[in-house]
């Protein structure tokens, strides 16, 4: 077990099969490269929590709950620069924006986090599928699955 | 920043192997091929700065997360 700081819940034990590394950050956070993974209290929301810094922590969520017709279509370069050689080695996650404002939390399709499971290396790709945006009302969004 | 003109159906190449041609112009919209290996990412830049913006903007976000019923 590892002890980190979280922005959300303080000190934290983390298990090191929880920690990701994105060897090219994210977008605007380039410096940053080590995250943990953990469980939001509030399900079904994880925290991306920086190890360097503990004020950095991003929500993330499953696209393909709110999303079943998601589909990600990043380049094979870019999936096999993190150890990702099949689809089912890839975990997909996506950035959660939760305005301060209480208007509507969006997702960012767009941008997903595409994670190898095995080797636990992620990279945030791009899509250029117009359909995918950087702010998806997720709850707007989840009820019109449900129909 | 290395400014070149060119005309319709010029390229610029870019090291060993990217090479930029202009496929269309019409207007004030200029329509490019690029040619590039597969490792090479090639982006629009409002794609990657709305990426980027969102991400600055997602870091913001305060600790009380809703319930989705879920």
């Amino acid at each position: 077990m590892i002890r980190i700081q979280t922005k959300a819940y303080g000190p934290l034990d983390v298990d090191e099969r929880q920690v990701l590394h994105f060897p090219d950050g994210l977008l605007g956070f380039e410096k940053f490269k080590d995250y943990a993974l953990l469980d939001a209290a509030q399900k079904p929301f994880f925290y991306l929590q920086s190890m360097d810094i503990s004020e950095l922590a991003f929500v993330l969520i499953d696209p393909f709950l709110f999303r079943p017709d998601y589909s990600v279509d990043a380049d094979d370069a870019l999936l096999s620069s993190v150890g990702i050689e099949r689809p089912e080695d890839a975990l997909v996650l996506s950035i959660v924006t939760v305005p301060a404002d209480g208007s509507p939390i969006t997702a960012n399709l767009m941008g997903p986090l595409i994670v190898d499971r095995a080797s636990r290396r992620g990279v945030q790709a791009v899509m250029t599928d117009p359909r995918w945006q950087t702010k998806h009302d997720v709850l707007a969004e989840l009820a019109a699955a449900g129909k | 920043m290395l400014i070149l003109s060119r005309r319709l159906g010029e390229r610029i190449v870019i090291g060993e192997d990217v090479v930029i041609s202009v496929v269309e112009v019409r207007g004030d919209q200029v329509k490019l091929g690029i040619d590039a290996p597969r490792n090479v990412k090639v982006y629009r830049q409002e794609v990657f700065d709305s990426i980027q913006q969102e991400n600055l903007r997602a870091a913001e976000s305060p600790l009380k997360l809703p319930d989705l019923g879920l």
